[in-house]
């Protein structure tokens, strides 16, 4: 087994865990590149079906690609597909910084999908070499009745023994995806041929590493074209992923605070 | 080639791809600057993302404090603020040999939970010592629970060697000291290296303050680490995790923890003891027609179909026929202890082993492991953060294996109502497999109907046949009044014999031995002589030690419960050692005798015995005549 069968084990591990021991579970897809890995790796784990509803908490303000990107392959793909839509920006917490505070309308969408479906538990595709306090997370992390996270008193999680047991009302956040870096992300995604949007692909010396809503999300100069000139990039370079994402950066716990809300 | 194969193609030729990846974690007592390490190594490996220096700078100019490496981990803001990290988190880094993940691990005793979480998804471990403050609480108890974990490679970090001076001589005896301890629990580290995590001192480059070091730097240490070898070629470990019909095929799902499995294999289900042949194991591709795969190894996650429908459910463990697990209701364990609630004796809790749930019951709690000294204390109850030696005892067989041959299978973790509260590791000793004892071998069998009915016996012989079941230790007293009542009896009329366990060695069990596999055959058989007695219409009085509950029920459950009767001769190991009649108990303390009952082996006392006698309070004659009032008033017809 190399790195990849490695890696694509453990995810269906986590994948079959969930679904095992948990109702009435969905899975996020923010038409990323994580979020497609995701959902191939589900399709490796159950045999080519995606046994779970596949969620979309849509901002409106994604790029055109992306939507034409989602409609086409939760057809092909044959997902149970659910498109839910955000509050607008006058609902939300009007002290965060403005990148962050676009960024928790999404985290508004997303409570408001849970309580509409009554989902126990979401699949979502965040990786913990993306951003620190995601370095922190658990595979099964619990939330609180109104989605925050207590990042203070997290439960023990060894040996692929789960946190599986909770009372009533509690949330649960599922990371299949939690082990993986970037980098694996691109040569996983070569390896399956697993379809991508053309905008991680460098246009006129820029490409996006990161894809979230249009206004908060800003290119990187690049020049790779292909998925091989992406992998050979990431292999040099010192930039951070997440470094075109607005909200990360207005201030040192920007990204803490809505987290700690239930942002992903 | 069609462009798919060239694009495979240029994957396979893609260093990235086939990189080994290497998990270490980082551990120590707090504040002996393991944060500071992490930041250090990737700062002088040039492994900082652009721009993280300056951020860590102005975090920490912002709260007025002098530069914090710790800050590149620490990312809470309740870290940050006071000074200390609370959870564990990893970063990436690489060498030329390799790729690593970096596990920091909190070195404050309240967070051992997060320690743990940590440090057990490593290849590998970095220990740190401060070289000012020497060797403390948590290094030891981090060394312990490394080994308890089961990562076997470690290396040792003695840090703050600038506060020093960079002398040899003090670095000398805390080498001495932790390497001793290292020694005392089985653990050799690869190096012990003097470092100033501060200054850089033989972090990526050689010190040049301490000449007189002449080992690796951290850097060349942690790619002198070897990757865990997959145990592919160990008996197959293959717990199910699910059984799936999404379409027409019946999918038993699971990722395989030891060994391989292939298309015809004969497999059986433990503890349920089914057996089938793999049809198939199945697997999605992308690619049409691709064909499926003939065989699985350690470390996949797999499906398989099988050649008959057998009803099989998550938890039960696949192997092949001849390298089974262990079936056991009962087993040995080291124990750590993360409750928020002390762990009680005789106080329930779920254990998880792999895929499988089930009750357990804490039958005793043998000691109290000290972690600074490896002494032994005895307590009633387990508090959080201790590790001790325990006794658990299920209510149906487990499969399972004892963690230091198939340590995947031979751990497992307890949970108190919602939460894991510990994780242990699995020992048989003084223990039997019981496999072998509920394994039915013959088949084609069918039970002859007896033409003359129980009652039929009872009538004529004036009484019910069924059994007294003597327990005890030695000494106690069974035999002289097990013979004292059946004179007494037979004198009534009763229709009465003993069975008594020094004869029964003489004949019927002449083959067994006194392993624990043999001696739990020995009380088998002895159960099942003393039904067939009982149902004969007599009366059987058995008179061995059976220090084992689990003997005892499968003797109770081969009368079917009735008619049977645990009588508990009851006598402390201080009065029995008094009388010792036989003079074993002077043998076993002069260590002539292996596990002997009460000194070197468990005695499980019975917990709903029909009759207790207390022979240190009651005479031989005493304890006959309640006996016989006891019989009298049971086996009337």
């Amino acid at each position: 087994m190399d790195r990849l069968d490695q890696l694509e084990s453990q995810s269906i591990f986590i994948f079959r865990e969930a679904f095992n021991r948990i109702e009435n579970i969905a899975m996020l897809w923010s038409l990323g590149k994580d979020s497609n890995v995701m959902i191939w790796l589900a399709r490796k784990a159950f045999f080519g079906h995606v046994p779970f509803p596949v969620m979309h908490v849509d901002t409106e303000k994604k790029f055109p690609e992306m939507y034409a990107f989602r409609d086409r392959y939760a057809k092909e793909w044959n997902l149970n597909f659910l498109r839910e839509l955000c509050p607008p920006i006058e609902e939300v917490d009007d002290t965060l910084p403005p990148a962050a505070r676009s960024a928790a309308r999404k985290t508004a969408g997303l409570k408001k999908a849970i309580e509409k479906y009554k989902f126990n538990a979401l699949f979502a595709g965040i990786r913990r070499d993306e951003e620190a306090t995601r370095a922190k997370e658990r595979v099964f992390s619990p939330r609180g009745a109104t989605g925050q996270w207590d990042f203070r008193d997290q439960p023990p999680e060894f040996w692929d023994q789960f946190k599986t047991d909770f009372p009533p009302g509690t949330h649960i956040r599922v990371h299949p995806l939690l082990h993986w870096t970037e980098v694996d992300i691109w040569l996983y995604t070569l390896r399956e041929q697993i379809p991508t949007i053309p905008l991680y692909f460098a246009k006129d010396g820029k490409r996006y590493r990161s894809l979230g809503d249009q206004d908060i999300t800003f290119p990187v100069a690049s020049t790779a074209t292909t998925i091989e000139d992406i992998i050979e990039e990431l292999r040099t370079t010192k930039i951070a992923e997440r470094s075109g994402r607005a909200m990360d950066h207005e201030a040192e716990d920007a990204f803490e605070r809505l987290r700690a809300d239930g942002y992903l | 080639m069609s462009e798919s194969k060239v694009r495979l193609a240029a994957v396979n030729q893609n260093p990235a791809a086939t990189r080994d990846l290497l998990r270490i974690v980082i551990v120590g007592h707090v504040d002996h600057g393991k944060s500071t390490l992490v930041g250090r190594m990737f700062h002088d490996t040039g492994s900082l993302p652009d721009g993280k220096y300056e951020a860590i700078k102005a975090v920490c100019e912002k709260r007025g404090v002098p530069f914090e490496w710790a800050f590149l981990m620490d990312a809470l803001q309740a870290e940050r603020d006071q000074g200390i990290t609370i959870d564990t988190s990893q970063i990436w880094f690489k060498t030329d040999a390799r790729d690593y993940t970096i596990i920091d691990a909190p070195g404050h005793k309240e967070f051992l939970k997060n320690m743990i979480t940590g440090a057990a998804q490593s290849d590998a471990a970095l220990l740190i010592i401060d070289a000012a403050e020497g060797v403390r609480e948590q290094s030891r108890r981090h060394g312990y629970l490394l080994h308890l974990l089961g990562i076997r490679q470690v290396a040792v970090a003695v840090n703050k060697m600038d506060l020093i001076g960079y002398e040899k001589e003090q670095f000398d005896l805390i080498e001495q000291e932790y390497r001793d301890y290292l020694a005392s629990i089985g653990v050799t580290p690869t190096f012990v290296i003097p470092v100033s995590a501060r200054q850089g001192d033989n972090i990526v480059t050689q010190s040049t303050a301490m000449p007189w070091y002449k080992g690796p730097t951290i850097v060349r240490a942690l790619d002198s680490f070897m990757p865990n070898a997959s145990p592919v070629d160990r008996p197959l470990r293959f717990p199910v995790q699910d059984v799936y019909k999404f379409d027409q095929r019946r999918i038993i799902a699971g990722r395989i923890e030891e060994g391989r499995i292939k298309v015809g294999d004969e497999i059986i289900f433990s503890p349920s003891n089914k057996t089938a042949r793999v049809q198939s194991i199945e697997a999605w591709s992308a690619i049409p027609g691709k064909p499926l795969p003939q065989e699985g190894v350690a470390g996949e996650s797999i499906g398989i179909t099988l050649d008959e429908q057998i009803f099989v459910e998550r938890g039960e463990l696949i192997s092949h026929i001849a390298h089974a697990p262990i079936e056991t209701d009962v087993f040995r364990a080291r124990i750590f202890w993360l409750g928020h609630e002390p762990m009680m004796k005789g106080k329930s809790y779920r254990i998880k082993l792999g895929t499988m749930e089930a009750p357990v019951t804490v039958q005793s709690i043998e000691s109290i492991i000290d972690t600074s000294d490896l002494s032994n204390t005895s307590s009633h109850q387990v508090e959080r953060n201790q590790v001790a030696e325990v006794v658990l005892r299920s209510r149906r067989m487990l499969a399972l294996d004892e963690f230091n041959s198939a340590p995947k299978t031979g751990r497992f973790v307890l949970i108190d109502k919602y939460d894991i509260a510990g994780g242990g590791i699995i020992s048989m000793e003084g223990y039997a497999n019981q496999r072998d004892l509920i394994t039915a071998r013959s088949t084609n069998i069918t039970r002859v109907e007896h033409g003359i009915t129980p009652e039929a016996r009872a009538f004529r012989n004036g009484h019910r046949g069924g059994v007294l079941w003597f327990t005890g230790l030695s000494g106690a007293g069974k035999s002289t009044v097990a013979v004292a009542l059946e004179k007494k009896l037979f004198e009534k009329g009763y229709n009465v014999y003993v069975l008594d366990g020094d004869n029964v060695r003489h004949g019927l069990n002449a083959n067994l031995s006194f392993s624990p596999e043999d001696r739990a055959e020995n009380i088998r058989r002895v159960g099942e002589v003393s039904a067939l007695f009982a149902r004969a219409g007599m009366i059987a009085i058995t008179s061995f030690i059976s220090p084992y509950r689990s003997d005892r029920d499968r003797a109770r459950a081969a009368m079917n419960g009735t008619d049977f009767h645990e009588i508990y001769v009851k006598a402390d190991v201080a009065t029995c050692e008094a009388r010792d009649p036989k003079g074993l108990y002077k043998k076993a303390r002069a260590g002539e005798i292996k596990d002997f009952t009460g000194i070197s082996a468990p005695y499980e006392e019975p917990e709903n015995a029909e009759l207790v006698l207390d022979t240190s309070a009651l005479s031989v004659e005493e304890s006959v005549e309640r006996l016989v009032n006891y019989v009298e008033m049971k086996f009337k017809v």
